[in-house]
């Protein structure tokens, strides 16, 4: 019975659907939407926000939810930015800091979560607020405006010219956050680690009872995430070569619409990498799009709020036809 | 295919076997001094009321609790101090959790093969081999479900057999299946006796719990029967019946005779003609008069609580009537049933039923909050207390207070605190969905009594069941239905049960 019925459309289907169909409404009412230059640029321009992105998948796979990665993000770049640029630190060193720092926040995260068995939602509201102040109170809020060589010179790794002339770059950003796909998707697709934080985000008590370890669990969600923040934090220094306090803190809604987007529920258990890239270039071609269009940079997050509401009241929608209908018709086959 | 089972002695030796096993919890004691054992190759049926020590055995030989200094568990031959879960997962100890302890989010395959991806956290995932463990074990019970499926777009029936699969895969000798058949149909419950069957052919051990004593009857070898916390004793199948099992589980002789009364003389209070829900039911006509309780069994799928949820207003049906007390009633909401003098108990009481956050208070007067509002809708604290205590006394609910916490109850006190709720919406008709599911057989008594003591006080209740012995004894007609039309009424005080049996599952 089941069979012969069309088969529902998944997540990912649906956002690949409305990409084309915004693509091609795009590449219409503007030429240079279509082009290869542009297509970098959103590449590049959305590099910081996938990093995070594929952070939050992963803790809103395990079921939880992080409000504070991009106060962490900014903590571990302003503290590699003054090793870096104040103390004079090697980049080896101050790139391992800014990572370290990134970890060892989400691992906070993650024991105030565990251990005091606080709502995560509710424990990194509070360490949002308490990482985000205390960097803007230590540092008074100024920002370090030159970061050595190192770390803010471009880099390519290739290059090429579309046909009206204009320079495409692939850049490290562009890379680096391609490397971080492929990292999650490995982590969540072929190790033990991923699956069994599938299997905590889709039954806790379940997990516990097949002898899942529900603390290192935690550990490894917040702690990935804390690391992907941390490495957020660099590259976004890195693409504005100074490391600014407050420049990242704000983004949250766009991250977590992202993920959410592309099919993670925040019940936990569910959404693929795929989907999660799908729900970013969803956002970014709507971004662009406006932009090429010339509108207002102040309109983009009621686009945000709206796709967020649409698209939740669609996958709602989507999973609750007549059920009964179904079971009744069975029963009389079966 | 089949495991190592050491010739034909070792299903002699009894595969699990306790030993003066008491388990105390704080300052109760939850078992009290148990010899017990299991053998291969049997179906071992555990019973008992709620509380009455199955689970804690359960949990014992499962090595999820430690047992008091001088208990002996033994397993395969051997005595087995400080048994740790690990330890007996590994010695074949398998249990399928009432909840089942699936993941809804993860594939067939995977639920199954679960075992392939625990332990180290760098392990890689062998997904063939996942796939051929959990084709394996399926294989093993004869049977074939979609490997890539999720688990959450099964039906339930086939969940558990994913849980049992997954036992399999994990090498299971002794598998504890707990309260398998609530949630099935008679005929998945007969696929289950067939696997049950298959698996003690096999030479497994299967230990199980059940609350429905035919269900046992079918398929156990031998039963033990528990009564707080002690063993009442252990008996072949053959020396047991119904109706000793339940009186060994609750120290009560039952009297289960024919309750019907004859209400033909007294006038309709409802009367539903033609009514018709395409896809659902079909052209239902049926009356239920005053002080009147109406069966309606048949199987699941047949429509029963789709019927039931329009004539509570859930859904509106295509065409036909409905009319209580002679007044036609065209329901646009339940809201507007209730306001007619309609109650509605739900199957999965617990789920839709009960708010298990909030006091006994609180769920009692659910229903009723807008006559116990004063004027401009503020609530007279002193009046909603009064009718929770008023339907606390009348139904004998047993609570600490008015205010505790409805998940402080026991399982049967808060499906009377459910019924309570209806009632004190003083219904003309209540419908009555399943109102034993779940239940043990001393709360289920209890449950009956108050539903004629309803129909004594000239409600008309309908009570839908597909357990045809619950309508059969406690129903004054019964009505069968399936796919959606009513195709039997039954007289209990004429028609014989077996007539009403062979009629549904036929």
């Amino acid at each position: 019975m089941r069979d012969l019925l069309p088969r529902r459309l998944g997540t990912e289907h649906w956002l690949a659907l409305v990409i084309l169909a915004l693509a091609a409404f795009w590449s219409l009412m503007t030429p240079w939407f279509l082009t290869l230059p542009n297509a970098v640029d959103i590449l590049e321009t959305w590099s910081v926000t996938t990093i995070l992105a594929l952070g939050v998948f992963v803790v809103l796979v395990a079921g939880g939810i992080d409000i504070s990665f991009a106060a962490t993000a900014s903590v571990a770049q302003y503290a590699a930015a003054s090793a870096a640029a104040n103390a004079g630190w090697p980049a080896m060193a101050a790139i391992s800091l800014g990572l370290g720092v990134g970890v060892l926040l989400g691992l906070l995260n993650a024991a105030l979560i565990y251990h005091l068995r606080i709502a995560s939602i509710i424990v990194t509201i509070a360490t949002q607020s308490v990482y985000f102040a205390l960097l803007m109170w230590w540092t008074g809020g100024k920002l370090i405006p030159v970061l050595p060589d190192w770390w803010s010179d471009r880099i390519v790794f290739a290059q090429g010219q579309a046909a009206d002339g204009s320079l495409i770059r692939i850049t490290l950003p562009i890379v680096a956050a391609a490397a971080c796909a492929l990292a999650t998707w490995l982590l969540m697709n072929w190790t033990a680690a991923g699956r069994q934080l599938y299997c905590m985000g889709g039954n806790p008590e379940a997990a516990r009872r097949v002898g899942i370890g529900i603390a290192r669990m935690h550990y490894l969600a917040y702690g990935f995430l804390g690391f992907m923040a941390g490495l957020a934090g660099l590259v976004q220094a890195h693409r504005v070569g100074q490391a600014v306090p407050n420049a990242m803190v704000g983004q949250e809604l766009g991250v977590l619409a992202a993920a959410v987007l592309g099919g993670a529920s925040l019940n936990g258990g569910v959404g693929s990498v795929g989907g999660v890239l799908l729900g970013l270039l969803m956002l970014a071609i709507l971004q662009n799009g406006l932009n090429l269009l010339g509108w207002s940079s102040y309109f983009f997050p009621v686009v945000i709020g709206l796709v967020i509401l649409i698209s939740t009241s669609i996958t709602g929608l989507a999973s609750r036809p007549g059920r009964r209908r179904a079971r009744i018709t069975g029963a009389a086959h079966g | 295919m089949l495991l190592p089972i050491e010739g034909k002695d070792s299903r002699m030796q009894p595969f699990l076997r306790f030993d003066t096993v008491s388990k105390r919890f704080g300052g109760v004691t939850a078992l009290d001094r148990v010899d017990w054992d299991v053998r291969s190759g049997e179906v071992h049926c555990l019973v008992g009321e709620n509380g009455c020590g199955k689970s804690t055995m359960i949990k014992l030989a499962a090595g999820v609790h430690d047992a008091e200094p001088g208990s002996v568990i033994a397993i395969d031959g051997a005595a087995r101090d400080g048994l740790t879960p690990a330890a007996a997962k590994s010695l074949g100890v398998q249990v399928i959790f009432q909840d089942l302890s699936l993941f809804p989010n993860l594939s067939v395959a995977e639920n199954i093969a679960i075992g392939e991806v625990l332990g180290p956290l760098a392990r890689p995932v062998p997904w063939g081999r996942m796939r051929r463990i959990a084709g394996e074990a399926l294989a093993r019970l004869g049977l074939a479900l979609p490997l890539d499926a999720s688990v959450a777009s099964l039906p339930i029936a086939s969940r558990q057999i994913v849980a049992i699969a997954r036992g399999i895969a994990a090498k299971a000798r002794l598998l504890f299946m707990d309260e398998p058949t609530a949630s099935l149909t008679r005929s998945e419950v007969k696929r289950l006796m067939g696997i049950v069957a298959r698996l003690k052919a096999e030479g497994l051990a299967v230990v199980f719990v059940s609350h429905r004593l035919e269900e046992i009857m079918e398929v156990a070898d031998r039963v033990t029967v528990m009564r707080d916390g002690r063993k009442v004793g252990t008996w072949p199948i053959g020396e047991l019946d119904i109706r000793r099992i339940g009186e060994l589980m609750t120290g009560l002789v039952i009297d289960t005779g024919v309750t019907a009364n004859d209400r033909s003389a007294a006038p309709p209070v409802l009367e539903v003609r033609g009514l018709t829900r395409r896809g659902e039911y079909e052209d239902v006509s049926f009356q239920i008069r005053k002080g009147e309780i109406v069966g309606l069994t048949g199987l699941l799928g047949a429509g029963r609580t789709e019927l039931a949820l329009s004539l509570f207003g859930m859904t509106a049906p295509d065409s036909g009537s409905i009319a209580l007390d002679g007044r036609r009633l065209a329901l646009g909401s339940n809201g507007q049933a209730m306001r007619a003098g309609i109650g509605y108990v739900p199957e999965d009481r617990l789920r839709l039923g009960l708010d298990m956050r909030q006091s006994v208070r609180a769920n009692l007067t659910a229903t009723v909050l807008r006559r116990l509002a004063g004027r401009f809708g503020i609530l007279n604290p002193e009046a909603v207390r009064q009718t929770a205590r008023h339907w606390i006394g009348r139904l004998r609910i047993k609570v600490p207070g008015v205010d505790a916490p409805i998940d402080q109850l026991s399982g049967g006190n808060q499906q009377r605190v459910v019924i309570a709720k209806w009632l004190a919406t003083q219904p003309r008709l209540l419908i009555l969905d399943s109102p034993t599911v779940g239940v043990d057989i001393g709360n289920k008594q209890s449950i009956y009594e108050i539903v004629r003591g309803l129909a004594e006080a000239g409600v008309a209740i309908l009570m839908i069941s597909d357990e045809i012995a619950e309508v059969y004894f406690n129903a004054d007609r019964v009505l069968h239905m399936r796919e959606g039309r009513i195709v039997g009424a039954y007289n209990p005080r004429q028609d014989a049960e077996h007539t009403i049996a062979e009629a549904v599952h036929a």
